[in-house]
């Protein structure tokens, strides 16, 4: 079964994620991924979808959830390097992830997370969540 | 149907004086644009529209068989010329209905004693003409159409500028109403040049919108929306006091958006969040 890996990346996990979002796929990331932030008490998550092109509402929902559950867990998740198309889609869809933050590559969102950490805003709502 | 063939021959037989009565008039009708058509083209033009007239009406007279479909395509070009040049509906329906003149004074002078046939013949030549002439005005609005669907498609293309103000700083500068197409194509011209030029900062200038109302208001809200998902943030500039009415009326909320009233000021939200800050000189030059 294809599986998305999680890579731990000093006190950060690196999700990338470059299959077919099936819901079967997405579930599984979602039980590995709580996992592996209690495991390894992760500080935050990067989530890297530049290799999605094709999204539908369960998956936009599921990007949301797994960045709620994560804050739970006092990890930060930022989601990654969207596609224009996606991100068109996910506007469309009325999904604008309001609590997700979000950074335009792997590098960015790197810094927005040790910007985070520094100023310890655990649980901190990036943006409004209404 | 129509006595056709006996009234055809006579046409035909007087085809030469017909154009000339009927070119006479189209040149004497006040409306006529002399700057626009010259009369060389106009008297070639009904020369060869007579001629495919009169061949179809040999062949038959009912103008919706496949026969009369040399003179459809001819009056399809005639009204696609005249709509080019700018010339009204009017005139241009007037080069068919023009020909009932000369073609009535035929018959007129055929059958005057017979007033049964006049009555018949003119009342079937009519209604041809008529058909003709509701063809031709159809024609020229389609053309006329594409004109303007033409027109809509340039001005989709024209006006839709992203431009690199710093470092990471989009501007973009929207001159015109927002509808849906258009917002599609903002919004896809905005994300790919966030992509290209690793912008952080986008400031949407509305100062060439010049109305915003719900729908517009929904539109400006995807596309910050699309950006932020794509990891920039957006400043809306350009708000003009009544703009500013307008959507505090309406009930929009723009809370969770920077916003503006100058792009000068967005630049500087834009430079500060970036960090970076511009002083004068100590001297002036």
């Amino acid at each position: 079964m294809e599986r998305i890996p999680i890579l731990k990346m000093g006190s950060y996990l690196l999700v990338t994620i470059q299959v077919d979002m099936h819901d079967r796929v997405t579930m599984t990331l979602q039980d590995e991924l709580t996992d592996q932030i209690v495991r390894h008490k992760a500080h935050g998550v990067l989530l890297d979808i530049s290799g999605v092109d094709m999204v539908d509402s369960f998956i936009g929902r599921m990007i949301g959830n797994i960045a709620a559950m994560s804050r739970v867990l006092d990890a930060e998740t930022v989601v990654v390097g969207m596609r224009p198309a996606v991100a068109i889609t996910l506007v469309e869809l009325g999904m604008a992830l309001p609590g997700v933050r979000t950074a335009l590559n792997v590098d960015a969102g790197m810094t927005l997370l040790k910007a985070c950490k520094k100023t310890g805003m655990n649980g901190y709502f990036a943006r409004r969540s209404d | 149907m129509l006595q056709t063939s006996e009234l055809t021959a006579e046409i035909r037989s007087q085809q030469d004086f017909i154009l000339k009565d009927w070119v006479n008039y189209q040149l004497s009708a006040l409306t006529l644009r002399r700057d626009l058509l010259k009369e060389q083209d106009l008297r070639d033009q009904s020369k060869r529209f007579l001629e495919v007239f009169l061949d179809a009406l040999e062949t038959n007279s009912d103008p919706s068989s496949p026969s009369w479909k040399p003179v459809k395509e001819m009056l399809q070009e005639v009204s696609r010329s005249r709509a080019q040049l700018g010339i009204c509906t009017k005139d241009t329906a007037t080069f068919v209905f023009s020909l009932k003149q000369p073609l009535f004074t035929l018959i007129q002078k055929r059958s005057q004693k017979d007033l049964k046939q006049l009555a018949s013949d003119l009342w079937e030549i009519n209604i041809l003409v008529d058909e003709l002439g509701l063809y031709i005005a159809e024609a020229y609005q389609r053309s006329r159409e594409e004109v303007i669907l033409r027109q809509q498609q340039d001005m989709l293309e024209l006006s839709t500028p992203v431009v690199q103000l710093w470092e990471s700083i989009l501007a973009l500068p929207l001159i015109g109403t927002l509808d849906s197409a258009r917002t599609q194509v903002v919004m896809e011209t905005l994300l790919q040049r966030i992509v290209e030029t690793s912008a952080k900062i986008a400031v949407i200038d509305i100062t060439g919108v010049p109305t915003v109302d719900t729908l517009v208001a929904q539109h400006l809200m995807k596309t910050v929306s699309a950006a932020r998902l794509m990891g920039a943030d957006c400043i809306i500039s350009g708000i003009r006091p009544q703009i500013a009415q307008t959507i505090v009326h309406l009930g929009v909320n723009l809370n969770d958006i920077i916003t503006k009233a100058t792009l000068a000021d967005a630049f500087q939200i834009a430079l500060h969040q970036l960090g970076a800050t511009v002083t004068k000189a100590s001297a002036p030059l």
